[in-house]
């Protein structure tokens, strides 16, 4: 695989977007084009070597192209945009939409993540090492077909709205979630390791939610099933005892699952 | 004295179009029918500070300058910055907001208005899931039911009550007496007071209790027997008379839109209008605070595509509040630059983004002194709408009125500062 070195120079504080970051644009350039790939400074289009120091070698099949990202990009947005094969490594923050509308390909963010991460994605893989903001794995505003495929992972906490009009796929988060976890989803598995504040599956109509923490309240529209043991979700089993609730009932027809750790969620059966 | 009739009210969304002002020496000097927020509005235009001529910041010190020397300034700060910010718009009138939409494009802005604090939620939640509406008129000739959830209207849009809930209306000959009134509100308010039911909700727990209603109404048990602070047989005794209703209406505030959960509780509750629909005709209406703030998201939307939060920098309307809002670009510190436009960032905001704006060039268009224009470098002073200038309002649940001149002025309308900008920032960027 063939690697290009992005180190950013100083970050402005009028934030960058550069969604032209990714294996697909990159792929059969010199170093000397990609240079002047262009990305945009608030409402200015800039080249790409005015922020960030271009090295490295390129390829011809962007699935054979990893970009890595040296250093914080905290003031970067849309990086890997679209993207649809190779790989990106980010070794630090990144601002908004890391990997949004992806349909394949890998990126690795090995710091923390800003909102709409992984947002309408539709496959591929997105893991953040550590947090996440709201609306990981969301639909565009007043969109209602969220994710379609594809994973993300956020290894450390993440916001509000998690997968957010979600279609498919798999959002896994091994931290703590705040509210609206599965809000409006149809379809695809969230699994929560952590805790979740409130509101988790509000106004699901399908899907399947597993929180595995504790969940501090519990929305009334939902109706309990009891308690299962070792549940099967997406082709694995997940060992420990659940609670089983179906709803969100106060959507007509909704036939959205959700599994609760029984350990330390007594508080939320009827 | 002259009697001026009919004189629409700059104040509240309620867009009272009923005033009757006292003019002696071209000042108004009393009024009639106009509550008292609205009459203080009206007799009093100066304020404690009204500005007669443009300023700028020199040395420290605002000093006064001609129009075109405040105009000329403020369209080379616009013209510079990447990613300036257009905010503010709702106390002025449409005619107003269009060319700003045109100036926002011109320099690659962002254009939000004070929705993107008070209902923008709302804004958002009817992109998602719809908007069954009605008009303040159906509402006074139809509503047996009427709901206010989450707003105080008896102090924040004090005529609302009389004109449309309690006066007398085609099909609802007693007026009062023939409605029923539900508020939902964590506090003992005065609209509360006047309530036939009172439903106090725990604070931050609307929603829950609208999934509750919606579970309810759609056959399903309510899985707890107290959500939210209420018992299930009471919020079960609401649902009922909802559902009942010929004619209901819900209408929402603050308490709503911006609880935990902010659009998604606007969300749900469209969602509850829209399934009562499958019983009676179920409205809602946003009480709506500043009297044309619905629309500047009319005007935008129609130029745009999108209600508020607009981004133009990358040449083409882009719309995420979260991202894109005032407030997110203050404090996100992405904003470069801000002209204010009819509203008062500086007294509303939270203090990370006010403090923001004391670090970034700031041009007000605004009559008054104020904590914007305390920070501003360049202070313009329009005429006031409704007042000093005519132009086009919306009522809060879409209705355009003409605002209408009361008295004269030397200061140039919003309007016309607005395009002389524009004007300058096109020679500006000609220039280069
Ligand atoms: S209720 Fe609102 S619109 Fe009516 S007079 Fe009072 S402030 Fe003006």
């Amino acid at each position: 695989m063939s690697e290009i070195i992005l180190t950013p120079l100083d970050q402005p504080e009028v934030p960058l977007e550069a969604s032209n970051i990714k294996p697909d644009v990159f792929a059969g350039k010199t170093i000397e084009e990609i240079k002047n790939i262009e990305i945009l400074h608030g409402n200015t289009p800039v080249k790409l070597s005015e922020f960030f120091e271009v090295t490295g070698e390129s390829s011809e099949n962007p699935a054979e192209l990893k970009i890595i990202i040296d250093g914080n990009v905290d003031r970067t947005k849309r990086i890997g945009e679209g993207m649809n094969a190779g790989e990106i490594l980010i070794k630090g923050d990144v601002n908004m939409y890391v990997g949004a509308e992806m349909k394949g390909g890998r990126i690795t963010v090995e710091g923390n993540a800003g909102p709409w991460a992984g947002q309408t994605m539709i496959g591929g893989e997105l893991e953040i090492l550590g947090d996440a903001g709201d609306y990981v794995g969301s639909a565009y505003r007043g969109d209602w077909r969220g994710m379609q495929g594809g994973t993300i992972i956020v290894h450390g906490n993440a916001g509000n709205e998690i997968g957010e009009y979600m279609n498919g796929g798999k959002i896994i988060i091994k931290g703590d979630v705040n509210i609206m976890t599965g809000i409006h989803m149809n379809n695809g598995l969230i699994i929560v390791e952590g805790d979740a504040i409130a509101r988790v599956g509000a106004e699901m109509a399908g899907g399947t939610i597993v929180v595995k923490g504790i969940v501090h309240e519990f929305l009334p529209g939902f109706e309990y099933l009891g308690v299962e043991k070792d549940i099967e979700v997406d082709g694995q089993t997940i060992p420990g005892a659940f609670y089983k609730f179906r709803g969100d009932h106060a959507i007509k027809g909704a036939k959205g699952t959700v599994y609760v750790a029984v350990r330390g969620n007594g508080h939320i059966v009827p | 004295m002259e009697y001026v009739k009919n004189v629409v009210c700059p104040f509240c969304g309620t867009l009272c179009d009923d005033i009757v002002c006292k003019v002696e020496n071209g000042k108004i000097v009393g009024t009639i029918n106009a509550c008292r927020i609205a009459h203080n509005k009206f007799v009093h235009t100066e304020g404690a500070t009204r500005y007669t001529r443009p300023l700028i910041k020199k040395n420290g010190e605002l000093v006064e300058v001609t129009y075109d020397e405040a105009i000329e300034k403020a369209a080379e700060i616009l013209a510079e910055a990447k990613r300036p910010l257009l905010y503010g718009w709702s106390s002025t009138e449409c005619e107003a907001h269009a060319v700003g939409m045109e100036l926002a494009e011109e320099t690659g802005a962002v254009i939000d208005n004070t929705a993107s604090v008070c209902h923008g939620p709302s804004v958002l939640a009817l992109q998602d899931v719809g908007y069954p509406t009605c008009t303040l008129g159906e509402v006074k000739n139809r509503a047996d039911v009427v709901v206010y959830w989450g707003c105080n209207p008896m102090h924040a849009h004090p005529r609302h009550i009389s004109r449309h809930v309690f006066s007398r209306g085609f099909f609802r000959e007693r007026g009062k007496p023939d409605r029923t009134v539900i508020v939902v509100d964590p506090r003992e308010t005065d609209t509360a007071k006047i309530a036939d039911i009172h439903l106090q909700v725990e604070f931050d727990r609307d929603y829950e209790l609208i999934d509750a209603m919606r579970a309810y109404l759609l056959g399903h048990e309510i899985l707890y027997d107290e959500v939210a602070g209420i018992p299930r047989e009471t919020i079960e005794e609401a649902v009922e008379i909802m559902k009942n209703a010929q004619f209901g209406i819900l209408f929402w505030g603050m308490g709503l839109t911006h609880s935990r959960g902010k659009h998604r509780n606007i969300d749900t509750a469209i969602m509850l209008t829209e399934d009562l629909n499958d019983f009676g005709k179920f409205n809602l209406i946003p009480m709506r605070g500043h009297y044309n703030v619905t629309g500047f998201n009319q005007v935008a939307s129609w130029e745009s595509g999108f209600p508020y939060c607009v981004d133009f920098s990358a040449g083409k309307p882009r719309y995420n509040p979260g991202e894109t809002g005032a407030n997110d670009l203050l404090l996100n510190r992405e904003a470069d630059a801000l002209m204010v436009v009819a509203s008062d960032p500086g007294a509303h905001f939270p203090q990370k983004a006010v403090e923001y704006m004391a670090e970034i060039p700031v041009i007000a268009v605004e009559p008054h002194r104020t904590p914007t224009t305390e920070l501003a470098d360049i202070i313009i002073p329009p005429a006031i709408v409704g007042l000093e200038a005519e132009g086009t309002a919306y009522r809060m649940e879409g209705v355009p009125i003409r605002m209408r001149k009361v008295v004269e002025t030397d200061l140039l309308p919003d309007k016309e500062i607005v395009e002389k900008i524009l004007e300058k920032v096109r020679e500006v960027k000609a220039s280069k």
